[in-house]
Order: C-alpha cells, then sequence, then structure tokens
C-alpha cells in the first residue's frame, strides 16, 4: 500500500496537566488501563499497517515513548520514532519530518484517537475519490455517560460540545466547509463560490473532526513550505485547503481538488482522551481482572474496570470507575465517576468523586476529592478536602 | 382546531368583533391576489395595459392563476387591483369568473397603493380575510396540489402559533455562468433547517460584491444542523396565517414581500415568528417577474409541463385548440387560419384565431396571437407576437415580443430581444437594434434605477400613464402622423413610436432579462471573467499569506468588517461634528445634544469611547475653526469651548478607557488633521486635566502604554512629560 503512516502522540501536553507528567507524556496515559497510544497502533496493526512513524514533541518523551513502543511492539510492528521540538504545533510536526515522506499518500493519525474505525477505511476513501485530503469526521460524542450527573458533563452541559462547524454536500462525501477553535464563535461565513457549484450545502455543529486525515503528499508537503505560519493540522493546514478547493489549480499542482469527508456511523465509538472530560468515554464494561482482590460487601458497579493484582478492603463502593493495576484501595472507600491508575494506595475512608488520581499517589485516611486531578505520586494527607482542584508535586 | 383558529383571527384583528369559533372552522380558503407586480420590468408595455392581463400563450396571465387558485381549492378570491385597475376589473367582469359556482372573485381597488406592503395593509384594514389565505401575484404560473402544503402549515400552526407562513419552492439550479436562475431571476441563497423545512436566512438581491454568506453565530447554536440552498427557487406562493397581514399593518415600512417581509421576519427575534417551506417536487410553480421569465414560462406551457393549463385544454378564456404532431413536437392550431400551402409552421408554435400567413413564411417557436396578418417570405423564431398584428412580407423576427396592434412593413428587421409595445409602426426596411424596447409612449423622463424607488416610480408612471392617454386618444389620428413626422429617422419611412433609451444605469443588464436566449459571447465573457476573479482572489490569498498572514480567509473577511466599521464609524464622526456644530450655532441645551448624540450612537452602534472621541474631535475643530491669531489666543479659545462643553463630553466619559480615547484621538489630530495643536499639547491635556475631563490615572495609564512605542510615536509624551511626571508625583505624594 502506498501509504505512510504517522501518528502524532504529542509531547506532555499542557491542558492535561497534572495528569501528563515528563515521566508520563501523554501518549502514555493510560486510558482505560491502556497507555492511550495503544489504541491506535493496534488499530493500525490490525489494518496490516505496519510500518509507521510515531511523532512526539520534546525529546525526554520522545526516549519514554520509544522505550514504551520497542518494549510493547518488539515484534509486531516497526515504528520509527522521530523527535521534534516542543511547540511545533502538528504542521510543524509533519513539516520537520517531511524527508521521511516518500510515498504518495500519507495517512496522519492523531496518538490520541480511540476509535474502531479501521484506517484502512478512510485510505480506501481517500483513494477511491483521488482526494487531496480526507478527514474522517464524527458525531460529537455526548458528554460523559447519559444517566450520570457527573461533573465532567456539567461543565458541558452550558454548550453541548460543539468542536467544529461543518459543511458537506448533500452526499455527505465533500468537505465544503470546516471552521474550528475561534472561528466557532464568530459568524459562519460561506464562500458563495462554493455553494454555486453544489447548489446545497449541508452545515452540522454537531459533528467533529476526529483527527485522522489521509492527505495527497506533494500537496501536503507545498501546503505546509508554502505557509510557514501554519501550526496546526486542524486548525490551518485542513481548513485552508477546505477553503482553496475548487479555486485554482495553480497553487495545488494541478492536482484534482475535492476533500473527503468519512462520517460514521453513529454505532462506532470514539472518544479521544483529549479533554479531561473526555477521559472516561472509552470506560465501558465491568471488567473486573481476576486477580483483582474484592473485600467483603464491597460492590463495583456497571461500567467500571479493575486492573489486575488491585486490592479492595470492605464496604468499598465503585460506580462508573477505572481502576489500575495494583492499587490498595482500603475499607469504606467509595469510588465515584473516577479514574484511578496504577499503584495508588487509598486509605480507608476516602470518598473520590470525578476525579482523575495518576499513578503512585497516595490519599492518606479520609479524603474527600470531588472534580480533582490529582498529579503523579502525590500524597494527599489524612483527612483533606478538595474541590475542583489539581494537585502536583512541585517540578523538582 | 376551533380555538386555535380563534385564537389565530383574535390575534390577526384585535379590534375585530370576536366571531363564532364554529364559523370560522369552517372557514373556506380564501386567496389573495395581487394583480400588479409593483415594478417596472415589462415596460414599456405596462405603460399600457397591466402585467396580469398580458396574454401568455394567448391567454391573459391572470387566467392561469385563478384557474389554479380554482383547481387548488380556493374559495374565494380578492384580486387587488392598483395600476390599471380599470382594465383589470373591466376584464374580469366580463370574463367568466365572476359566475363560477363555488369561486368567488371579489376585486379590491385602489389607485394610491405603491407596493405589495401597502396592498396587504389595505386588505387588513377591509377586514375580509378571516383565516389562512394563500398569497399570489396575478402573473404565476402554476399546477401544484395546494392540500399537502396547507396541511402541513396546518399542522405546524397548531403546534406552534408563530409558524405564519409558508413558502413554495422547487429545485432549480442557477446557472454557475450568469448566476441567474433559469426565470432570469437572481441566484437565491436560502438556509432551511433540514428537519422541520423552517427558513433561517434568506437572500436573493445577490450582492455579487460579497463573497461570503454569514450565517449568524446563533443559527448554528440552535440548529446542530442546516442546509444552505443554492439551487431552490421561490415560487412566490406563500401559504399565509391571518398575522401575516397584521404583521404589515404592523410593521408599515415593509413594502416588499421579500426583501422587507421575509428578511424582517427572519432578522427579527423578538417576536419569533416563524416563516417555513414547502418544496415542490413533480408539479410546476414558476412567477413571471421579466421578459426572460415570460419565454420560458411560455415554452413551458406550449411543452404542456403546465397541465392542465395548456393551449388544447380549455380552460377559463381559451378557446380550444387543435393539436397536430409535427415530428415528435407539438404545434397548437386554431381552426379558421388561412395558411398557404408554402408556409411552414414549425415545432412548438402556438397560432391563433383567424391568423393569416402568406406564402413562404417560416415560423417556430413562436406564439403567434389572433387576426394577425402575416405575408409572405417572412421569419418570425422565438417570438411572440399578440393579437391584430400585421407584418408584411419579408419581415424578420428573432425572439421578440410584438403587442397588440403592431403594423411592420415590409422588409423591417427585429433583432433579437426587441420589444414592440402596442400599436408601434416599423418602417419599411428598418432594422431596430437588438433590446430595443419601442412604444408610442416617450420614456418616462424620471427614470431611476435605484431599486428603493422602484414603487415610487411606478405609482408615478401609472399617472403619467393616464393623461398621455388621454391625449392619445383625443388626437390619435394626428399624433401619429406628427410623432411619424419628428421621428422618421428612428424608425424608418412611416414608423409610428419612441426608441426607449436602455436604462443607463445598468444594473440589471438587459440581456440578462430579455426574451432573447443569452448570446454566446456574453457567456463566453463571463465564464472568462469568473476565472479572472478566481485568479485574482488566488494571487489575493497568496500574497496575504506570504506577509504572514495565518488565516487569509477569516482576514480578508475581517478586512470587509473593518472596511465597514472604518466607513461607518467616518459617517458618525461627521454627524457628530454636524450635531455639535448646529448646537453651538444655535445655542442647543447640552441635555438634548446628549440625546441627539446618543441616538447617533445607537443608530451606528458606536461605543461611548467613539462618542467621546467624535465630540471631543467636534469641540477640538470648532476651536480651530475659530478665529485667532496666536497660539496661546488659541489655546484660549480651547479652553473656553472646554469649559463650556464639559457636561456633553464628561457624560461619554464613564470609564479610564474612553479618556485614553480622548488622549489618543488627541494626539492624533495633532498628528493628522490639525497640526497647530501640535505645540499646544501638553497644555491643552492640562486644561483637561484641570477642568476633570482627564483623571491622572487614564493620563499615566496613556503615558505607560506609549512607553514601549516608536520614537515617532512618543513626541507627545515628551512634550507633556514634565506634567506627566508632576502628575506621578502628586499620586506618590498622596499614596
Amino acid at each position: 500500500m502506498d501509504f505512510q503512516v504517522v501518528v502524532l502522540a504529542g509531547g506532555t501536553s499542557k491542558k492535561l496537566v497534572p495528569l501528563v507528567s515528563k515521566e508520563v507524556p501523554k501518549a502514555l496515559l493510560p486510558v482505560a488501563n491502556r497507555p492511550v497510544l495503544s489504541y491506535v497502533l493496534e488499530q493500525l496493526e490490525l489494518s496490516n499497517i505496519k510500518d509507521l512513524i510515531v511523532v512526539v514533541e520534546g525529546a525526554d518523551a520522545a526516549l519514554c515513548v520509544g522505550g514504551w513502543i520497542s518494549a510493547a511492539y518488539v515484534d509486531r510492528l516497526h515504528v520509527e520514532v522521530a523527535t521534534v521540538p516542543e511547540d511545533v504545533g502538528t504542521a510543524g510536526a509533519l513539516r520537520a519530518i517531511a524527508h521521511h515522506l516518500t510515498a504518495k499518500d500519507v495517512l496522519v493519525v492523531s496518538g490520541d484517537l480511540v476509535s474502531d474505525v479501521p484506517p484502512g477505511a478512510v485510505t480506501a476513501a481517500h483513494r477511491r475519490h483521488d482526494a487531496v485530503v480526507t478527514a474522517m469526521i464524527c458525531s460529537v460524542p455526548v458528554s460523559g455517560l447519559s444517566e450520570a450527573g457527573s461533573s465532567g458533563a456539567k461543565d458541558k452541559t452550558k454548550k453541548p460540545g460543539r468542536y467544529n462547524i461543518i459543511g458537506m454536500d448533500p452526499t455527505k462525501q465533500f468537505l465544503l466547509h470546516i471552521a474550528t477553535g475561534a472561528e466557532l464563535e464568530k459568524d459562519t461565513r460561506i464562500r458563495k463560490s462554493i455553494l454555486r457549484a453544489v447548489g446545497q450545502m449541508d452545515i452540522r455543529a454537531d459533528l467533529m473532526d476526529a483527527h485522522m486525515y489521509a492527505f495527497n503528499r506533494s500537496v501536503l508537503q507545498e501546503v505546509l513550505d508554502q505557509k510557514d505560519k501554519f501550526q496546526s493540522l486542524k486548525q490551518d493546514v485542513l481548513p485552508y485547503l477546505v477553503r482553496s478547493q475548487l479555486k485554482s489549480e495553480i497553487l495545488i499542482n494541478g492536482a484534482p481538488q475535492g476533500q473527503q469527508a468519512k462520517e460514521n456511523g453513529n454505532d462506532k465509538v470514539i472518544g479521544e482522551a483529549n479533554h479531561l472530560s473526555g477521559y472516561n468515554f472509552s470506560a465501558q464494561n465491568n471488567i473486573i481482572h481476576p486477580s483483582a482482590e474484592l473485600g467483603s460487601k464491597t460492590t463495583v458497579g456497571p461500567h467500571c474496570m479493575l486492573g489486575e493484582g488491585s486490592q479492595m478492603g470492605d464496604k468499598c463502593s465503585v460506580k462508573r470507575s477505572v481502576i489500575g493495576r495494583h492499587c490498595r484501595i482500603g475499607s469504606n472507600v467509595k469510588v465515584v465517576n473516577s479514574v484511578v491508575m496504577n499503584h495508588v494506595t487509598i486509605g480507608d475512608g476516602c470518598s473520590i468523586q470525578g476525579s482523575v488520581i495518576c499513578s503512585n499517589a497516595q490519599l492518606q485516611e479520609r479524603v474527600a476529592l470531588k472534580d480533582c486531578q490529582v498529579g503523579l505520586g502525590y500524597v494527599v494527607s489524612a483527612g483533606c478536602e478538595y474541590k475542583g482542584e489539581s494537585l502536583a508535586r512541585k517540578e523538582k | 382546531m376551533g380555538a386555535q383558529k380563534k385564537r389565530a383571527a383574535a390575534a390577526a384583528a384585535a379590534a375585530r368583533v370576536s366571531e363564532d369559533p364554529d364559523d370560522l372552522a369552517r372557514q373556506p380558503l380564501q386567496a389573495i391576489l395581487l394583480a400588479d407586480s409593483f415594478t417596472t420590468k415589462f415596460r414599456p408595455i405596462t405603460l399600457e395595459r397591466p402585467k396580469v392581463l398580458l396574454p401568455l400563450v394567448n391567454v391573459p396571465m391572470i387566467n392561469y392563476t385563478l384557474a389554479w387558485l380554482e383547481a387548488a381549492g380556493v374559495a374565494e378570491v380578492f384580486v387587488f387591483c392598483c395600476a390599471h385597475s380599470k382594465q383589470v376589473i373591466d376584464y374580469l367582469e366580463n370574463s367568466e369568473w365572476f359566475s363560477q359556482p363555488n369561486f368567488t372573485v371579489k376585486t379590491i381597488e385602489s389607485h394610491n397603493i405603491i407596493s405589495a406592503g401597502d396592498a396587504l395593509r389595505l386588505i387588513y384594514e377591509q377586514n375580509v380575510i378571516h383565516g389562512d389565505f394563500v398569497l399570489i401575484s396575478g402573473d404565476t404560473v402554476s399546477n401544484m396540489s395546494l392540500t399537502q402544503a396547507l396541511q402541513e402549515h396546518k399542522e405546524r400552526k397548531k403546534k406552534d402559533n408563530n409558524a405564519v407562513m409558508t413558502m413554495i419552492i422547487k429545485k432549480s439550479k442557477p446557472s454557475p455562468i450568469t448566476r441567474q436562475s433559469r426565470l432570469g431571476t437572481d441566484e437565491l441563497f436560502m438556509a432551511i433547517d433540514p428537519n422541520t423545512k423552517q427558513l433561517l436566512y434568506y437572500e436573493d438581491k445577490a450582492d455579487h460584491s460579497k463573497g461570503t454568506i454569514c450565517l449568524d453565530k446563533m443559527l448554528l447554536a440552535e440548529n446542530p444542523s442546516i442546509s444552505l440552498h443554492n439551487d431552490k427557487q421561490d415560487c412566490y406562493i406563500d401559504i399565509c396565517s391571518p398575522e401575516v397581514l397584521s404583521l404589515f399593518t404592523d410593521n408599515f415600512d415593509y413594502q416588499h414581500l421579500r426583501r422587507h417581509f421575509v428578511k424582517g421576519l427572519l432578522l427579527d427575534d423578538i417576536m419569533g415568528y416563524k416563516i417555513f417551506t414547502h418544496e415542490i417536487h413533480s408539479s410546476y410553480a414558476a412567477r413571471i417577474d421579466n421578459y426572460r421569465s415570460y419565454d420560458i414560462v411560455s415554452k413551458d406551457i406550449i411543452q404542456r409541463w403546465t397541465y392542465p393549463y395548456v393551449p388544447d385544454v380549455k380552460f377559463c378564456g381559451n378557446r380550444a385548440t387543435k393539436l397536430e404532431r409535427r415530428g415528435i413536437c407539438f404545434t397548437a392550431f386554431n381552426s379558421e387560419i388561412e395558411q398557404s400551402r408554402s408556409a411552414q409552421v414549425g415545432s412548438f408554435t402556438v397560432i391563433g384565431y383567424g391568423t393569416k400567413i402568406g406564402s413562404n413564411s417560416k415560423i417556430s417557436d413562436s406564439v403567434i396571437g389572433e387576426g394577425c396578418t402575416i405575408g409572405s417570405n417572412v421569419l418570425i423564431e422565438g417570438s411572440y407576437i399578440w393579437d391584430n398584428v400585421i407584418i408584411e412580407d419579408g419581415c424578420e423576427l428573432r425572439h421578440v415580443i410584438v403587442c397588440d396592434g403592431v403594423i411592420m412593413k415590409a422588409g423591417a428587421v427585429l433583432k433579437p430581444g426587441v420589444v414592440l409595445s402596442f400599436k408601434v409602426v416599423i418602417g419599411e426596411r428598418f432594422v431596430v437594434p437588438a433590446y430595443s424596447k419601442v412604444s408610442l409612449l416617450q420614456q418616462p423622463t424620471v427614470h431611476d434605477s435605484d431599486e428603493e424607488l422602484e414603487y415610487a416610480d411606478n405609482s408615478s408612471g401609472t399617472v403619467e400613464f393616464s393623461s398621455i392617454q388621454g391625449t392619445a386618444d383625443q388626437s390619435n389620428g394626428e399624433m401619429t402622423s406628427e410623432s411619424s413626422e419628428a421621428h422618421k429617422p428612428k424608425l424608418g419611412t412611416g414608423g409610428v413610436g419612441y426608441i426607449w433609451s436602455i436604462c443607463e444605469g445598468g444594473q440589471e443588464e438587459e440581456w440578462r432579462h430579455s426574451v432573447a436566449p443569452i448570446p454566446e459571447d456574453k457567456l463566453t465573457e463571463l465564464s472568462e471573467a469568473m476565472d479572472d476573479d478566481q485568479e485574482l482572489v488566488t494571487q489575493d490569498r497568496t500574497a496575504l499569506s506570504t506577509s504572514g498572514e495565518l488565516i487569509s480567509d477569516s482576514n480578508a473577511s475581517e478586512g470587509d468588517d473593518n472596511e465597514d466599521s472604518k466607513d461607518d464609524s467616518v459617517y458618525f464622526e461627521k454627524e457628530v461634528e454636524a450635531t455639535f456644530l448646529r448646537a453651538v450655532e444655535e445655542n442647543v441645551k447640552v441635555d438634548h445634544v446628549i440625546l441627539e448624540v446618543n441616538s447617533l450612537r445607537l443608530s451606528y452602534n458606536m461605543t461611548s469611547a467613539d462618542c467621546a472621541g467624535a465630540v471631543f474631535y467636534s469641540m477640538m475643530k470648532l476651536a480651530i475653526k475659530t478665529p485667532h491669531s496666536s497660539a496661546s489666543e488659541l489655546q484660549q479659545n480651547t479652553a473656553n469651548i472646554i469649559t463650556t462643553w464639559q457636561k456633553l463630553l464628561k457624560s461619554y466619559l464613564l470609564e479610564i478607557d474612553e479618556e485614553i480615547e480622548i488622549i489618543l484621538k488627541f494626539e492624533e489630530m495633532c498628528l493628522e488633521s490639525a497640526k497647530e495643536f501640535s505645540p499646544l499639547f501638553a497644555r491643552i491635556l492640562h486644561i483637561l486635566y484641570d477642568k476633570d475631563i482627564l483623571q491622572e490615572d487614564a493620563i499615566l495609564r496613556w503615558a505607560d502604554e506609549k512607553e514601549g512605542a516608536d520614537e515617532s510615536d512618543k513626541v507627545f509624551v515628551r512634550q507633556s512629560e514634565k506634567f506627566i511626571q508632576w502628575l506621578r508625583e502628586a499620586s506618590e505624594e498622596e499614596d
């Protein structure tokens, strides 16, 4: 297959502090007890794509990610880890590795994508239409679980998840308009010439860009070369290509113009660990590892996950939460709507709601957390109560 | 249902005596037919005959509309007549429409009405509409069934009292080159909610300079999905609730049904009235809006798209025609035409009763009226010849409209797009240039191409017409000879009539709306222009992006915005200045001036900082205009003016930002428009401080802001350095 695959694994995202840190870059952040990057890699592996370039921002993060990949996929994938400077943006990252790209088309996947859409479907659509760019578009996920009065969902109720404004032709094949970021807050402007060409355009605010793109390499490189200010694929490059389609052959080297949109059916699960509240999406079933130990009268509700070797004391209750490996949880602990990563120690009588607790953290007795993030290895002392705070060790 | 209706009716007519709900429920369907289009597109023909009575395939247009209304189940039609109302009423009285069972036609007459909005207001006053009604103009041809649209309208109305109108639309993609529909109307942009079919955006008068459609962000916030359409055509058939009439009455400035009413409702989110659309797929609906649509609709009728309203089916007002099959096409003949053996009548042609056609004449794709005499060797192609026209030997007519009683002398030629109004005589072998309009009446001298004034123009046209007609009738023969004398060179030997000069405004280029097909060279020209446009855009784009702009498109659009707002602010400044000067001259009270400036501020949508800037600007302008001989005198003048008007200025200085705005404004003035002030900058700043117009915070903030600026920008900071220093020390002391 004349496709090169680039996985943009990012670096240490600022949005996810304190969940990510130097030791745990975003790509390795556990989602349902697996590093988020593994979802993409495995999905690619299923499509029989074994040669890929993983782009990581920052040298430290690249070391971590590279180490993890070579350990986990040693015989299975042929992965090249490329390091780019921090804060170059997605477009900058591609620009930096441009010399590696030789194939006719490039599939660019965000490293934090959790999806069951085979990448092959995107590449096939791309080829079928001989498109310049094909973007995968999905419906905006319902925040959190529907029955959850979860705090994560509450923040979002004000604005029921608007990520993009997307215009497509009636057959949903051609992407005609895309607005991201700050443009969402402005009035939507649609070029009349594009509308004239298609006659009808459906504008949807309930779709979003899923960050999986197939690009025509020559066009992509030309755009990256010419527009050296473009930082982000989704905010600069894609809107630019969408805008300039049907316009001139000069700029895009006579390549047949046409952007494809591939819309997923609603039954497919797509989540992205990009936002704090989006973190819970992928927890689906009640999965308890056989080696986990539960004390008496401890209940684990539906939509929960309990990793291997974790121990729970008596009279605990876990609802809609994910608990990682080798955690020690005392008695009378309530965990609701939260994520507890690996090797976390939780003392007796703690109550944890809507929070994320990173690996190696320690919660002493009777700690009450609500809507908090606890960073790597942080120790919450006994009896503390926090609400909506972000707790992390001071950087040394 | 009854209660619903009652509420609707009550809303429509609060003053009306409340009627029995049951009575209302049984209300038969009513329709308002506007027998006047309130436009001038069919001039000069409409100077002599109302548009609704113009023959369309030998049947006056209004008959198509009335026949359809009757078939669609409308029980009562109010025909609103304005221009040439007498002709319309006379025609209807003599027609069969007044004697139909279960179908009543009533006429409403008015002469001082200049727009559809006025007409509807008048009808509202007459209190004749009691339920849902169909609003249509008398130039609409349709064969659609109203049942479904009406049903949908009623159901929506039941659920949501604000759903006041259902617009009928039809798919029709405008040509990408000419950007007009096949009916010759401008391209239409609509946004429709795909689920509810609610109309969210309507833009018909396409402003070609604007390359983008701007959808309000609120629209998308409320509707997760919107369909934008460029491929729909407005059929100008509306199903309205009675509220529509009262809305017109409430908003007395609504004139045009689409431009004002529809847009007004879409923009007005206070009342929350909603307009919905109903798309028809297999049936026909079109409005004859210009000569091109006259041509297209005529062809559609001949080609039977409008069945049952076709020449060979008898509906009210036409005579039975016989249909002959010629090859695969139809030609409709009336019995009793005298046709020479050698004459060739081609396909898609309708020839009226009692018409004589000479030998070797060729007629194709045309409509010829009753009682015409066509000589030998005449060529008629794609033309519309009305009744009693005499065409002598050897004439050539291509894509023209020839009205009643025209005489074309031998060998005359009409180029494409010509319109000959009533009783014009074209001289021998005279060639009428393309797109000319020829009439016995002179072109009205007041020719305002401004769309806004079209209505006014129209009314004056009708008045003028009646007077001209009077004289024309009195001295018919005399005048003919006279004018033929005067205009001999214009229409050839024996020719009678005036060639109207083509409106030079040119915003409606003639070829767009004429009966003639769009000439090839225009099309190539346009498509080339289109390519050029795009290249330009691209060049702009690259130019922009090389200069380091990130998102060229949004920047470009922002640029537009800025320009707009810049224009606005310039106007605003001028207005404020004028207001202020008037206040000074007429000694208006400060409070009143504040009121006036406030109203300006609202109308231009400016902030109070803008006001402060503009007021200050006007004050300084006044100071500089007051005669003075030296700088100190100027300073004195300024001080006086500031003292007199400080109240005015202060009323806009709510925050520190506004004060800073004043300093910036002053700086700008010193640099540009009023350099005389520049040496006085520091002193006047001091005056402003003394008068409590500027607080020290503002001055210090301004100085701080300027800290990082270019050297050239700092001139005035330097100048007032001492003063600033003093201020700083003073504030420190206070601390």
